[in-house]
């Protein structure tokens, strides 16, 4: 896909289950007992197992990678304003990710990054780099 | 406990030398859903293997409890890409300290070299300590 400014970048929608985050814990080594128990999720007052931030923008990554075909990535980051709750079950949740390209310039390209689970945002101001 | 304030500009010893492999990163693109092949770039995020090690080294010398961490942003700059057979060492320091509310917001840098001591990655990250609900 031809990274212009202006242009929108189709959504990738990825499925987000207690599998993922196990997985994720072991390749990340993230083993934090909130993204694996529910006893101690919501002993530290959250509503149950969340994903790990990480993980959330690593399937960010992975959207940036597929639209631009392996660009490097340059600069890259977020806030993690709202949390993916994944409930215990076979289907999980989902995010969704949508991006707008907002500059082609000093061949770097940037894209403003929307980042969904549900109809909430989870990411504040997600933005990303990559070489052109 | 709140977390003393005279961390911040303290540097923490580097992480031990981590090599990276082929298949460490191809289990890492696999928990992403990615299948990896040998020349692939590596992904994006993948840095955080080091800077983790080197925050999980942080929360023990200051005693704070993994659970009570919450990751409030992360920040990447690449000096270059990341590559298997790199070997590295993430460097952690504290940048910066403040409480909202009773929670630590603990503002914190590492930087990831190469064996030549050069940069590969800085990497930035607000880590919130919940404290412990009043009883």
């Amino acid at each position: 896909m031809a990274l212009e400014a202006g242009a929108e970048l189709a959504p990738k929608t990825y499925p987000v289950t207690r599998a993922s985050l196990v997985r994720y814990a072991g390749a990340s080594g993230d083993f934090n007992p909130i993204h694996w128990s529910d006893r101690i999720a919501t002993a530290v007052g959250l509503p149950g197992v969340i994903a790990h931030g990480m993980f959330t923008m690593a399937l960010v990554a992975r959207a940036v990678s597929e639209w631009t075909d392996g660009a490097e990535v340059v600069d890259f980051g977020a806030k993690f304003t709202n949390p993916v709750l994944v409930p215990d079950d076979d289907e999980g949740t989902s995010v969704t990710i949508s991006g707008t390209v907002k500059s082609v310039e000093d061949g770097l390209a940037t894209i403003a990054l929307t980042v969904l689970s549900g109809d909430q945002k989870v990411l504040g101001m997600p933005k990303v780099s990559v070489r052109v | 406990m709140a977390v003393d304030g005279s961390l911040v500009g303290r540097a923490f010893p580097p992480t031990r030398p981590y090599r990276v492999t082929d298949e460490k990163v191809r289990e890492f693109a696999a928990a992403t859903g990615v299948g990896w092949e040998s020349g692939d770039p590596v992904p994006a995020t993948f840095p955080i293997v080091l800077a983790f090690d080197a925050m999980n080294a942080f929360l023990d010398d200051v005693q704070v409890e993994l659970s009570r961490i919450v990751h409030g942003e992360q920040k990447f700059s690449y000096a270059r890409p990341i590559a298997p057979g790199d070997v590295l060492v993430a460097t952690l320091s504290v940048a910066s300290l403040r409480q909202i509310g009773g929670n630590d917001i603990i503002g914190t840098v590492s930087e990831i070299t190469d064996e030549s001591g050069a940069v590969v990655c800085t990497t930035s990250a607000t880590l919130v300590h919940r404290a412990a609900e009043v009883a």
